[in-house]
């Protein structure tokens, strides 16, 4: 089980494509990276979950607290790309209310 | 002759034996021999001390030279007798960590324990295992008047952070006016305590509910939590428990969807967390309809013996090792 976190960075927009699992032994992982670029005002941090076939809440904690983050922090969050399986805990949670998530879901990995 | 003493005699035996036939049994006594040594909390500067001192008992004439050496391997092994009695230490540190979380644990299920209350009209079955020492799944039943609150929460993340944030929410639940029993108003209530004290990665996601027997209606609402099911006898169907909402301690201003239905004779309501759910066996994760299949061969049995065979199967067709905390309640309407 492992997690893979590729980062671009164009002007103030920070890419983050994830890849494996985000559970509660590469959670601290993923927040090491992306917390920090939430607490930079004005940016806007983009995660592409495609690459992601499980998360479970521990994962789903990071992104809560990064969510947190953006908004004390003026930046933003913004996920796409997810996968079936995580979608339906970002639902289940009522975090698709409340996350800017980029509608048009890839399908599982290719 | 004291212990060391007896060491010292026992190393001069072998080192004589083996400089004499260089055999790899005696090679074998002496790798033997660390273990006793570890046993004694001899140090590695004392095992040289030991070699010096047999040393010179076995060649009286050792070159001047060569005892030098040893004096001077002594000091050389210095770091690494600091770091055996760091490493003692640490061992020491961890076997009273480990007894106070026992205690903890111990302490967590006799404050958290919710006894299972006697209800004619429900037949009530309940079973709740955690993973790991601590539990960070809660369930809860409250007798308010005529009516039975039940809750199921479960606490992001394991452990004693959890087990910690879990005893935050029983006394939050504990001092809640029994007006506000109101499923969704008592959401309301503790996403108001939970948003103020809870790291901000932290969550909780609950499902709380209240049986009316008066009316035979359940008032229910969710936080995030992992749906449950409905079965209702008169179609012998199981239906998803859909009670949206957003789970606790996210956004302060949070509000929730009050939901009831009418409960009929036969029905069950079945509450669980996501260790239900989340089942990972060796050919992938266990699907909601295998969870309804497994409950749907025992539903002719009393409820606790229900909750207690869907368990047993869940942890044998996982190995018998639990990833996830595991709490499933089934209500079932009798009268």
């Amino acid at each position: 089980m492992n997690l893979q976190i590729s980062q671009h960075q164009i002007n103030e927009t920070h890419e983050l494509h994830l890849s494996g699992e985000v559970d509660a032994y590469t959670a601290p992982k993923l927040k090491e990276v992306m917390l920090p670029l939430t607490e930079k005002e004005g940016s806007v941090v983009v995660v592409d979950l495609s690459g992601i076939d499980y998360m479970d809440s521990t994962g789903l904690g990071v992104f809560v607290g990064a969510l947190k983050s953006s908004k004390a922090n003026n930046s933003s969050l913004k996920l796409r790309g997810m996968t079936d399986r995580v979608k339906r805990i970002f639902e289940i949670t009522g975090l698709t209310e409340v996350m800017d998530i980029e509608s048009g879901v890839k399908g599982e990995a290719l | 002759m004291t212990a060391k003493d007896a060491l010292t005699e026992r190393y001069q035996d072998l080192l004589s034996v083996y400089l004499k036939a260089k055999t790899e049994t005696t090679l074998y006594k002496g790798q033997q021999f660390s273990r006793k040594l570890l046993e004694q909390q001899i140090s590695p500067e004392d095992l040289v001390s030991l070699h010096i001192q047999v040393m010179d008992e076995l060649f009286p004439d050792m070159t001047e030279e060569m005892r030098d050496s040893f004096d001077f391997l002594l000091e050389a092994m210095i770091g690494y007798g600091f770091a055996y009695r760091e490493h003692q230490s640490l061992r020491d540190k961890q076997q009273q960590l480990e007894s106070e979380i026992e205690v903890a644990a111990s302490m967590q299920q006799t404050l958290l324990l919710s006894d299972v209350p006697e209800f004619e009209e429900l037949d009530i079955g309940v079973v709740s295992v955690p993973a790991k020492k601590m539990n960070g799944d809660y369930y809860n039943f409250v007798k308010s008047g005529s009516s039975l609150s039940v809750a199921v929460a479960d606490i992001i993340g394991k452990g004693i952070p959890a087990a910690l944030c879990m005893s935050m929410i029983k006394y939050a639940m504990d001092s809640l006016p029994e007006e506000q029993m109101k499923p969704h108003l008592l959401l309301e209530n503790l996403n108001r305590v939970v948003e103020q004290n809870v790291n901000s990665n932290m969550f909780i996601t609950m499902f709380h509910g209240v049986y009316e027997p008066e009316s035979h209606k359940f008032f229910y609402a969710g936080a995030g939590h992992e749906p449950g099911f409905i079965y209702e006898a008169k179609e012998d169907r199981f239906h998803d428990l859909i009670a949206k909402g957003l789970v606790l301690g996210v956004s302060r201003t949070t509000t929730y969807h009050p939901y009831e239905r009418i409960i009929e004779v036969g029905d069950m309501v079945i509450l669980l967390s996501d260790g239900v759910t989340e089942c990972r066996t060796s050919k992938g994760f266990i699907e909601r309809e295998e969870i309804v299949s497994l409950i749907r061969n025992y539903m002719d049995l009393p409820a606790q013996q229900i909750v207690q065979n869907v368990f047993q199967e869940l942890d044998r067709l996982q190995g018998f090792e639990l990833r996830d905390d595991f709490t499933l309640i089934i209500l079932k309407r009798m009268v």
